[in-house]
């Protein structure tokens, strides 16, 4: 009984610094903005200061817009995250080989994600630039494109081009976690495994991989809570459009707050970002717990 | 199949990797730095020649030189120290205060711990854009407006939770075995926190340092609001300044961009060895 | 329990004092005694604006000398900064006098974030200022700030190009600017004559403005109700869309902006563009701009009965509501666009007052062609819908007519669909 109260004594006084910092920044204004949900916070309206109850939840879970804005969220969360972890992944492995020039590209691996992103945006919008950008002075050099595409000027495209721009900012985060596991990783089962004529995909998948599922779940979660969060690169690349092509709701959200002068909507939109991102990750956890079970 | 054949066909398939990763990582790199030097009329025409036959330094020489302080040049270099004390100290900051909640979070048993943890992580979820206004009005009552030190602390906010998460994942993996010899020793709590348990987790700590250094260092949407003068504004501020109510400046942001991305990589660079030495040496199981 | 209960419901209540009442907190220096002894204004500009910041340091220079007790602090920041550093500080005073986007007035004039001025207005000579920069900061029949940075579009032509193609004149309507446009590129001159910044963003409801106005069509009515679907504005998509369409507008114009059009004009890929002020000078400077002999500026096309209709992109002076010193404000504000200094400053940006546009002073220094063309086209400003929803509505109508452009949606239809949002927002 001593023991567990001294423990809990020394867990208190370790964890409490960085709670104390968190929460005095952060609870406040996180309470303001749940009130703001609750509350007719829109600067321009009649009825300031009205409660609203449930108000502005159900008409932003009722709106078209809404999720129209949750489905391209969706589309970049998963495409860009996956992208991420695969890539990543499959760049780990191949740096935790050994190779002539393996040191010089794990070097180099680190560049894309040190390019602060206001620059990686405006980089890869020059680079798709319909006009005069080198993606297409290159793509028509090899004849793949008959002419000039406007990658920006069309919603799909845009898209797909931020997820580009994105993913390759960050895919050397997940190369650098996953490296930091691999090199953890036990080679002696590894070697046996191979001694008894296990082949490569084989000794990845029933060896390598299960070992890498709680890197993977981390990697996936803090990318997911990102991508939702996502802000900068859509603000300096394509602003939301064309036609809302890369209207995502955390964009909507800084529309509603900066331009609508709709602190209320805003307010309501974090939340449920918040609470989609929540109800992703719980998802996450449990499919890898049952992935882990079948395998046991 | 014999050895050395199957050794030369892993060799191919390795080196085709190399090359396509290379030259995947590389090629918008070497263009930013060719957009650097390149002339504004070069960057906008038509055929566009992708080796320039002209370049010019002279946004470089502009960045060294300039001492107007109403120039969007001169304000970078006074941004990019900012950038740099601001992300020193919040990594350190995160990395000692975080490191022991992680510890905390990780290893000890204590009421709310759940809870506590839950909470912390929400807060990581909730897309910072929103909480801005009652932020701001917060800080200004406090007079953190346009200061460093309000930033480093708006910066903890975020960045902490997102630490302690990651580090307590990697620190869950670890062994017990040492600490319970240290106790059996006679170390105290700390004392097996300190000299026990952190030398092991280092190379785990050092790759979540080195996240922590590059959010506080891309960070923009709070430091355009929170400031406004040389005070305090960052790097990622300066550079949005290069761009006018209706033009963008290719040119000047290329070049702030080689200029911004050598710190991180050297300092990763720098540290490398230490994520590589890997963390066999504390003896990790699954 | 009930205790905790109680001291969180005060907290709470506290918290929200703090968040909704915009808090009296957070000083701006400078004394706020009555005898105004030594106050200290705080003022908001941005970078790159018209006025170069040494300009505008030399500005405040002359008015801290000719103001003994007053003194101002300025603060630059990038186009983008502008509105968020305003949302934020407008109630606690952080800055006194800020300088806004036209577009922004009537909303801040209605979340109450700026003074009404329109007492103070009546003691200038506004009969001497266009009627259109002067109605920018118009809400409600009051005014919330003075015109300062003057802008507008005009139509840029090449002058080689449309020789080349044989026409003598610049067009004078969109009729004859498409007819012009068809011929340059039919003698393959160039391959989409027309450069526009049609992307989704506020340039593509500037130039919206400008072809519906010169159709003679307008967002809202004289009650600024809106009139969004009206036959005129139906009009003037549909032929946007055509000019796309059928080649003569480049389609790259949907992810352009106003650099992207300069771009296209001074690299020679287009004899027609709509731009700001500030193109004149790009283009005709030899280190960007390989047309800079060619450059001719003229007042925007009309059609039917209107001569000309262009858009007003001006940038006007406003005191905030959290201001503690709004006098000694008004008279910087004053300062700042009176006629001497505007004069003084004129290569950098035009004048708000008619009787400096035949000032020999000014048309040496601004440029003549600059400024014969400025002095026409002054008298056809068009204000973008002045309501204070306008910036959601701005939103949603750049999504719309992209859709439109991008030949998603029937224009007839999108802008049902917009004059329904419109009214729906005018009412809620």
């Amino acid at each position: 009984m001593k023991k567990r109260k001294s423990e809990e004594r020394f867990a208190y006084s370790v964890v409490s610094p960085a709670l104390i910092i968190v929460f005095f920044v952060v609870i406040a204004p996180m309470v303001i903005t749940l009130m703001y949900t609750f509350v007719n916070m829109d600067s321009t309206s009649t009825r300031t200061g009205q409660f609203m109850g449930l108000h502005y939840y159900i008409s932003a879970l009722s709106s078209a817009q809404f999720w129209a804005d949750f489905g391209r969220t969706m589309y970049y969360t998963v495409l860009s995250t996956a992208a991420e972890t695969i890539v990543g992944l499959l760049i780990a492995l191949l740096l935790d080989q050994d190779f002539k020039g393996v040191k010089f590209l794990r070097a180099i691996t680190i560049i894309p994600w040190a390019i602060p992103t206001v620059v990686n945006g405006s980089l890869w919008k020059l680079i798709f630039n319909g006009q005069y950008g080198v993606l297409n002075a290159i793509l028509l050099r090899l004849h793949l494109i008959s002419s000039y595409q406007s990658w920006l000027g069309d919603p799909g495209s845009a898209m797909n081009a931020i997820v580009i721009a994105d993913a390759w900012k960050m895919t050397p985060l997940a190369v650098i976690f996953f490296l930091a596991a691999l090199q953890g990783f036990n080679r002696a089962t590894y070697e046996a495994a191979m001694v008894d004529g296990a082949g490569v995909f084989r000794r990845f998948w029933v060896l390598t991989l299960p070992y890498l599922k709680p890197t993977i779940l981390i990697v996936v979660v803090m990318r997911t809570v990102e991508k939702f969060k996502a802000f900068d690169l859509f603000y300096i690349m394509t602003r939301g459009g064309p036609a809302d092509g890369t209207k995502t709701l955390m964009y909507d959200a800084y529309l509603k707050a900066f331009t609508n002068l709709n602190y209320s909507q805003a307010a309501t939109y974090a939340y449920l970002i918040a609470i989609i991102v929540v109800m992703l990750t719980v998802a996450y956890m449990k499919i890898m717990r049952k992935g882990s079970d079948e395998l046991e | 199949m014999n050895l050395s054949k199957r050794k030369l066909r892993l060799r191919i398939v390795q080196y085709v990797c190399f090359a396509v990763v290379a030259v995947g990582i590389l090629a918008p790199v070497v263009w930013m730095i060719l957009t650097s030097v390149m002339y504004p009329k070069d960057l906008t025409s038509l055929p566009l020649k992708l080796i320039p036959t002209q370049v010019t330094f002279s946004r470089y020489a502009e960045l060294f030189n300039d001492t107007n302080i109403d120039d969007a040049v001169y304000v970078f270099k006074g941004a990019l120290l900012n950038s740099v004390v601001i992300a020193t100290f919040v990594t350190l900051l995160s990395l000692v205060v975080g490191s022991l909640a992680a510890y905390g979070f990780a290893r000890l048993k204590f009421h709310f711990k759940n809870g506590l943890m839950m909470l912390t992580l929400f807060t990581y979820m909730i897309p910072p854009v929103a909480m801005v206004i009652p932020m701001y009005l917060i800080f200004s009552q406090f007079g953190l407006l346009d200061k460093k030190s309000g930033l480093i602390v708006l910066y903890l906010s975020f960045i902490l939770p997102f630490i302690i998460w990651v580090m307590q994942g990697f620190f869950g993996s670890i062994s017990k075995s040492f600490e319970e010899a240290a106790e059996i020793d006679g170390a105290s709590r700390l004392q097996t926190l300190i000299y026990i348990f952190m030398p092991i987790a280092r190379p785990g700590a050092i790759a979540t340092g080195i996240l922590a250094f590059l959010m506080s260092w891309d960070e923009f949407f709070y430091s355009l609001v929170f400031t406004s003068s040389l005070n305090a504004k960052t790097m990622p501020v300066a550079i949005a300044e290069f761009n006018g109510k209706f033009t963008i400046d290719y040119g000047m942001i290329s070049v702030a961009g080689v200029i911004a991305s050598l710190i991180p990589v050297l300092i990763t660079l720098f540290f490398q060895k230490y994520i590589v030495m890997g963390m066999t040496s504390g003896g990790v199981k699954e | 329990m009930k205790s905790l209960k109680s001291i969180v419901s005060i907290g709470l209540s506290a918290l929200m004092a703090v968040g909704m009442a915009g808090c009296s907190g957070g000083t701006n220096g400078g004394g706020d005694t009555s005898a105004k002894k030594g106050v200290t204004l705080k003022a908001l500009f941005m970078k790159q604006a018209g006025y170069s910041e040494t300009d505008i340091n030399a500005m405040t220079k002359d008015f801290e000398a000719a103001n003994p007790n007053i003194k101002v602090d300025l603060t630059f920041v990038a186009y983008e900064e502008l509105e968020p550093k305003i949302l934020t500080a407008a109630k606690t005073g952080g800055y006194d006098v800020v300088l806004g986007d036209c577009i922004w007035p009537s909303q801040f004039a209605k979340s109450g974030m700026v003074l009404d001025v329109t007492d103070r207005v009546k003691n200038l000579n506004v009969s001497d200022i266009y009627q259109g920069a002067l109605d920018s900061t118009k809400y409600n029949g009051k005014y919330y700030g003075v015109p300062w940075l003057n802008d507008v579009k005009y139509l840029y032509c090449n002058k080689s190009m449309l020789s080349k193609a044989g026409i003598s004149a610049p067009p004078a309507t969109w009729d004859e600017l498409i007819a012009d446009a068809k011929a340059i590129k039919d003698k393959g001159i160039v391959q989409y004559p027309i450069a526009a910044s049609w992307s989704q963003a506020e340039a593509l409801i500037c130039d919206y403005t400008v072809v519906a106005g010169g159709f003679g069509g307008a967002f809202v009515d004289a009650n600024n109700n809106p009139t969004l679907n009206s036959d005129a504005n139906k009009k003037a998509l549909s032929f946007m869309y055509d000019s796309l369409k059928s080649g003569l507008t480049n389609p790259k114009s949907l992810e352009m902006i106003e650099d992207d059009v300069l771009g296209t004009f001074t690299s020679g890929n287009a004899a027609f563009a709509l731009n700001w002020t500030y193109m004149y000078n790009e283009s005709k400077d030899a280190s960007k701009s390989k047309v800079v002999n060619d450059v001719e500026i003229e007042p925007v096309p009309g059609e039917g009965s209107v001569k000309s209709a262009t858009v007003n992109g001006g940038m006007p002076l406003m005191i905030t509501a959290g201001s503690k010193n709004p006098d000694e404000a008004w008279s910087y504000m004053v300062y700042l666009s009176s006629k001497d200094v505007q004069k003084k400053y004129c290569k950098d940006a035009l004048p708000i007052w008619k009787s400096l546009y035949s000032d020999s002073g000014v048309i040496s220094t601004g440029g003549a062609d600059l400024v014969k063309v400025s002095n026409t086209q002054y008298q056809y400003i068009v204000n973008r819908p002045q309501v204070s929803y306008y910036s959601e509505l701005s939103n949603n109508m750049q999504s719309k007519l992209q859709s439109v452009l991008l030949g998603k949606e029937d224009a007839g239809k999108a802008l049902d669909e917009l004059q329904s949002k419109a009214e729906s927002l005018q009412n809620g």
